[in-house]
């Protein structure tokens, strides 16, 4: 009994310390991009905030309008939502103020599709996280998973879906360049190869270190994004969250693939707890205990 | 003192089972509002918070409160305390209960319910980064196993009524279900070590958006910890509950001995919760001032409180007290979990979430429902064991 116990402690222990994944947490490996990955450049010294992109992206995805304001007028998304994958945000403060492109940053590493159980969201072509309504089973955690608040849920659908920036992957698959980009009267956001595209952004840093802040925003951020940005003002103030180099699904995923790799530990788990549990039964049998093997 | 389950008896139909039907059925109203009319008419969830009540609690609370079988599993089975097998029944119907009305949780809070089938079925689409995934399918295959060990007692007044073809097929199946009890019993306790812990995976993939109070590698293990203390909490209200009911003579000595058992958890999961911090380095933030640093030191509080209130022999038999810390007890768990999963989520300052109505309606309808449900199982079936008041009078 004194044996059995002790060995029934020391198996939950070791299922416990698995279960935090203190066994296996390592350092998280900067993800690379996909050899196909496409992606955006937006640069804030150039957009004026015109939103053509907004309507533009709202007709080449079939979204809704998204009226607000006095009587329902204004044709104006405050925010991502289910009826705007782009919206075009503002930052004021004194005399400091620029625009900023909100949209899926297509992640190296997503949340999102970390999260998804049957992989509705994924990386597919170039490197675009695509949505499959068909593995969807609605559950929302992509929206908690992503650390930009990009997935949004149509609330008020009976058969609701997720929506959010594909790349406009339809259209490339036409030979056409996405909405957003194709609109824009500035060239305040450009697409093109990621490589390319980070190429580009750094020119623009060399030749004109004055004007932004010496950063490429998605460069590293949460893994790498295939959307890059740069700007004057500093990116916490327009509401780019400081997330790190490490890829935003590390925590999570170390935790659990600490405990399930090669699901060893489940299996040794069942087998010390079957061995322990049979040893008592018999033992409980022989001495006649009320508890005598069987039901329950 | 008769070791034998046998069922309570008496009339289904009393004041008390009107009343909680009458909850349910408002519950059943609420449940079709949102199944009509979507989940934005139903509940107040948003993109800002696209977790709410239901998943805090219904799946996520629900899921803990139903780890009485699990924990007194892990007494009897494993740590061979056999004292406590009367418990077993009643542990086991409560919690196949519960995880059942966690699985309607689940089906009730996400979008597209039709297309939940295929998370079992589709295995080569299954993405194992997904702690959901796992919760997912762990929480299905435990309700399985639950039920089906739960099948002889349920079986039995038709296993010992007049022969006939299917009394014998029921004997057959409960006796398969007897030779495979222990690879069940180790199934079962593996599942539900499994996806306790998981579900303290789940907020871990926000990451940045959850606060730093929260967000540590030791969720999963405080979560499974103190599932266990949650799940000895609601054996022991559940055994008081009984007697009461039921007129029983409450079983003392099992009691005490189970807040015994209980408080040992507790302080594993108060000594994780405040070691973390300190190891961390993030003591002061609990100290901030903030409402999230409130919440966080109310939870240590509440683990707290019943460790006090059950320090002494004399505290853990007398049955009032015992009552009372384990409602303290269950109030932790269930603070713990809301906190992690509504509280210390950060999805900025211009969303706020607080549950609709029928929201809650549905959440309280599927409690009465559960309530319902065990007092009918108890009365027709062979699930409580030990003297009855009325047996004891009549020597
Ligand atoms: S920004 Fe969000 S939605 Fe887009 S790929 Fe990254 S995690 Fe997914
Ligand atoms: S809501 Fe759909 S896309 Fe998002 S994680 Fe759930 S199943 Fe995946
Ligand atoms: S790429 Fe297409 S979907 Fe994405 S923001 Fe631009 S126009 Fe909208």
């Amino acid at each position: 009994m004194g044996i059995t116990r002790r060995a029934a402690i020391c198996g939950l222990l070791t299922a416990g310390a698995t279960a935090t994944g203190i066994t296996s947490t390592s350092a998280a490996v900067m993800p690379t991009p996909p050899a196909d990955a496409v992606g955006l450049l937006y640069d804030t010294t150039l957009c004026i905030g015109c939103k053509a992109c907004v309507v533009a992206c709202q007709d080449a995805n079939d979204l809704p309008r998204d009226p607000v304001g006095i009587d329902a007028r204004y044709d104006a998304p405050v925010d991502l939502n289910y009826r705007a994958k782009n919206v075009i945000k503002l930052y004021h403060d004194g005399d400091q103020r620029s625009f900023v492109k909100v949209q899926c940053m297509h992640c190296i590493d997503p949340a999102c599709v970390a999260a998804c159980m049957l992989g509705a969201l994924k990386k597919r072509e170039f490197g675009i996280v695509s949505y499959d309504v068909n593995y969807c089973v609605g559950c929302r955690y992509c929206e908690v998973a992503c650390p930009y608040g990009v997935p949004k849920f149509q609330w008020a659908a009976a058969t609701p879906r997720i929506v959010k920036c594909e790349l406009c992957n339809h259209r490339l698959a036409k030979g056409q360049e996405p909405a957003c980009t194709e609109v824009c009267p500035r060239h305040a956001v450009i697409f093109g190869k990621r490589a390319d595209l980070l190429k580009e952004a750094k020119r623009r840093l060399a030749e004109n270190p004055g004007r932004y802040v010496p950063k490429i925003f998605g460069e590293t951020d949460g893994g790498g994004t295939q959307v890059l940005y740069i700007s004057h003002l500093p990116f916490d103030k327009l509401g780019f969250p400081a997330l790190g180099d490490d890829p935003a699904p590390t925590l999570a995923r170390s935790v659990q693939q600490g405990v399930y790799k090669g699901f060893v530990a489940p299996l040794a788990l069942y087998g010390v707890l079957g061995m322990i549990a049979y040893r008592n039964r018999n033992k409980a049998e022989a001495e006649d205990a009320p508890h005598k093997g069987g039901t329950l | 003192m008769s070791t034998h389950a046998a069922p309570v008896g008496g009339p289904l139909v009393t004041t008390g089972t009107r009343l909680f039907a009458g909850i349910f059925g408002l519950g059943v109203i609420a449940i079709a509002w949102r199944l009509l009319l979507g989940l934005g008419s139903a509940t107040a969830l948003n993109d800002g918070y696209p977790f709410g009540l239901w998943i805090a609690f219904d799946v996520v609370t629900g899921a803990a409160l139903a780890c009485g079988g699990y924990a007194v599993g892990l007494l009897v089975y494993i740590l061979n305390q056999g004292k406590y097998h009367p418990v077993m029944r009643p542990a086991m119907v409560t919690s196949a209960l519960g995880y059942t009305l966690a699985g309607v949780g689940v089906g009730l809070d996400v979008g597209r319910w039709w297309s939940l089938w295929r998370v079992p079925l589709f295995f080569w689409r299954w993405n194992f980064n997904s702690a959901l995934l796992e919760v997912a399918l762990c929480i299905m295959a435990y309700i399985a196993v639950l039920w089906l060990r739960l099948a002889p007692a349920l079986l039995e007044p038709y296993t010992s009524g007049p022969d006939s073809p299917w009394r014998r097929r029921a004997i057959t199946f409960s006796r398969i279900i007897d030779k495979l009890s222990v690879p069940m019993i180790a199934l079962g306790l593996v599942l539900a070590t499994m996806h306790q812990s998981s579900l303290g995976t789940l907020m871990l993939l926000a990451g940045s958006r959850l606060h730093i109070l929260w967000r540590t590698p030791m969720l999963p293990l405080m979560f499974l910890v103190s599932s266990i203390s949650m799940g000895y909490a609601v054996v022991v209200f559940e055994s008081a509950f009984s007697s009461v009911a039921f007129k029983r003579k409450p079983e003392i000595d099992m009691l005490a001995g189970l807040a015994g058992a209980m408080a040992p958890t507790l302080w594993v999961v108060v000594l994780l919760r405040v070691g973390d911090l300190a190891w961390r380095g993030q003591v002061g933030a609990l100290f901030a001032g903030d409402g999230r640093a409130v919440m966080a030191t109310l939870e240590i509080v509440f683990f707290l409180i019943p460790i006090v209130m059950l320090a002494s022999p004399a505290q853990r038999r007398d049955l009032g007290n015992l009552v009372r810390a384990a409602m303290a007890m269950i109030f932790a768990g269930t603070l713990f979990r809301f906190d992690t999963f509504l509280v210390a989520f950060m999805p900025g300052a211009n969303w706020s979430y607080f549950p609709s109505v029928p929201e809650t309606a549905v959440t309280v309808g599927l409690v009465a429902f559960e309530v319902l449900a065990y007092v009918v199982i108890v009365k027709t079936f062979p699930i409580l064991s030990g003297q009855t008041l009325a047996e004891r009078q009549a020597l």
